[in-house]
């Protein structure tokens, strides 16, 4: 593995990544983030699709004139969407309930498009797999992060199994219900942002305006 | 000036290159609590006036005072009717201790119910302001802005909305959430778009919704179940309502505040009283306590005309819907919040009536929440920019127009 093509596969995690800095496909993030299981089937869903959708695309890319090339990419991301779906139903049918529509909005999901358009337009089919499976990864350690706060305080466990006590149970922990309603999950990946850019400053953006500072004299009474 | 010379002394151990560096905001609000600081802003943009944040937010701090007192005596009124009511002898943990080391259940002693319900209140309120208090001091030390008097606001206003038996470590997790979520993330005090207090309560009520709302939080006694009037309205309409003590709620109980609820909100009275400091010293806005008055008014009576078979909340007329719950309260302390209010006159009187109308619109139509001033607000909150938004391009293109360009 050369150093460029590790640095596609690992600069998506956290130099890069597509939820964190680009701020892609935050909807999914908090919609099937409840619980550590569900979350990991649809990182894995994600990620294959990413990468694979990656793959043809690149591979058909010079074939492609440019003023239907969306709806080409969009024909080659569904098709892969609904194989996936059709997967999870047969062999994991609970998980694939949970899911719901979650599967099928893998389509819409502006990481799937957003590599699409920057990356596999432009380069061969393997560099463009890996570039697939690098994102999949930086969008699923954000989503496994925020599945485990949410499971773990919302529920008090983990893929299921309890953790902390639940006073229901006659432990000692009292649930957080907040951790299960969708804007928990906003909170956390927010603040999943400010860690990373404090570690990382030079994600932090711009400032559009700049506020001068306060001239200060002191008084003459 | 002996303090003056004392603060002098100490300041340069404070300032840039002194060994507590660190803390110089910590410094910084000792000295102007006690001083005016000699520094003035020269740059072209400022309000020139004798009072300044501090001293409007010491104000607002004193005018919570009537509600905070009539509160502790409520509390306790009501928690110790509700203890002859159900037979007991003692609260049976460790407020227990402290109760009866001063004060016996005796509820027809203003004493008795006042340090009853001190001893319930005063911890809420020390460690909302300890752990609000850390945070505050936390961040003006690592952001190097100043520790601000609003957070007296945001931590008593914050300890008055919450139920009497909450658990202290849910008013901890509260108030942390409510301050730095709330207003240090954006930048503090002046640049929170949310009232952290409302913030914070809004954390409490979605987190723990059995230890904020129901049947069995309002009063201070482990076991006592009473609806507060809200619920009651809503479930069964006005003639039903009863107090703890089992006789019919009249308005004036409502008014004065001899009913269940949050610690500083039954008494509309006592909150009045508040009211009045603030609008005589001009520190709160008329224009947005006059909104949501009218804009309640209204849209109780609108509900009113259309009338319902079904839902006895229609029929709620406007002054009762003024004295139950926390409209007072939110109409008075938190929709005023200068921060996140409209700023423009026009804007204030459009944010206090969208808040009026809402509070009643989620109280009746919402079978879901009995209450609707914490949520009214909120919205009215996050609206509160477009509002001004539009308000002034309403005025550019009024005055483009006059000018005939």
């Amino acid at each position: 593995m050369s150093v460029d093509t590790k640095s596609i596969l690992i600069k998506p995690i956290f130099s890069n990544n597509p939820i964190g800095l680009q701020i892609l496909g935050v909807c999914s993030a908090l919609a099937v983030t409840t619980s550590l299981r569900v979350a990991i089937v649809m990182c894995v869903a994600l990620t294959v699709v990413t990468a694979c959708s990656n793959f043809f695309i690149a591979m058909v890319r010079n074939y492609m004139p440019s003023s239907i090339r969306i709806i080409i990419q969009m024909t080659i991301i569904a098709t892969l969407v609904i194989a996936v779906d059709q997967l999870l139903q047969a062999f994991a049918y609970g998980i694939s309930k949970q899911l719901s529509v979650f599967v099928g909005l893998i389509i819409t999901n502006c990481i799937v498009m957003g590599r699409a358009e920057a990356f596999a337009m432009k380069n061969p089919p393997g560099i463009s797999f890996l570039d697939g499976i690098g994102n999949g990864l930086g969008y699923s350690v954000v989503l496994l992060t925020v599945a485990t706060i949410r499971e773990l305080f919302g529920s008090g466990s983990l893929f299921g199994i309890e953790i902390l006590p639940l006073v229901s149970n006659g432990g000692w922990y009292q649930p957080n219900g907040l951790m299960l309603l969708a804007p928990s999950a906003f909170f956390i990946i927010g603040f999943l942002i400010w860690a990373l850019r404090t570690k990382r400053v030079e994600q932090v953006e711009k400032d559009e305006f700049h506020i001068a500072p306060h001239t200060i004299a002191e008084a003459s009474h | 000036m002996g303090l003056r010379r004392i603060l002098d002394d100490m300041a340069p151990h404070f300032e840039k290159g002194g060994r507590y560096e660190k803390w110089f905001a910590l410094y910084e609000a000792v000295d102007t609590i006690f001083y005016s600081p000699s520094k003035v802003t020269v740059s072209p943009a400022h309000v020139r006036d004798g009072v300044d944040l501090k001293r409007i937010m010491i104000t607002v701090w004193f005018a919570a005072f009537p509600a905070m007192f009539y509160g502790m005596y409520n509390v306790g009124f009501q928690g110790i009717s509700a203890m002859s009511q159900l037979g007991l002898q003692s609260t049976g943990d460790w407020h227990a201790f402290w109760i009866e080391l001063l004060a016996s259940y005796d509820a027809t002693s203003v004493w008795n119910c006042f340090w009853f319900g001190a001893v319930y209140y005063v911890p809420i309120y020390a460690t909302i302001f300890i752990v609000g208090g850390f945070w505050e001091v936390l961040f003006a030390s690592i952001r190097k802005h100043e520790i601000n008097e609003g957070f007296f606001v945001t931590s008593i206003l914050f300890s008055l909305i919450v139920p009497p038996d909450l658990p202290l470590w849910q008013a901890a997790l509260g108030i942390s959430f409510g301050v730095v979520v709330g207003k240090e993330v954006f930048g503090g005090t002046g640049k929170n778009f949310l009232n952290p207090a409302l913030t914070a309560r809004a954390f409490l009520f979605f987190a723990y919704a059995p230890n904020m709302s129901g049947d069995s939080v309002w009063t201070a006694v482990d076991g006592f179940s009473g609806a507060t009037s809200l619920s009651q309205i809503a479930a069964q309409g006005l003639p039903a309502m009863s107090s703890v003590t089992g006789h019919e709620l009249t308005w004036m109980d409502a008014f004065i505040g001899r009913e269940q609820g949050s610690i500083g909100e039954t008494s509309a009275l006592a909150i009045m009283i508040g009211a009045a400091i603030l609008l005589v010293t001009r520190i709160a806005s008329w224009r947005i306590m006059s909104g949501v008055f009218l804009g309640m008014v209204g849209f109780s009576l609108l509900l009113n005309g259309i009338g319902s078979d079904t839902n006895p909340g229609f029929a709620t007329p406007w002054y009762w819907h003024f004295v139950l719950g926390g409209f007072a309260f939110g109409m008075v302390f938190m929709a005023t919040d200068p921060v996140s209010a409209s700023m423009t006159n026009t804007g204030k009187w459009i944010f206090g009536l969208l808040i009026g109308a809402m509070a009643v619109m989620i109280r009746v139509l919402n079978p879901a929440y009995p209450e609707g001033m914490m949520l009214a607000i909120l919205f009215a909150n996050l609206s509160a920019p477009l509002i001004d938004y539009i308000v002034v391009r309403a005025n550019i293109k009024r005055r483009l127009a006059r000018n005939g360009i």
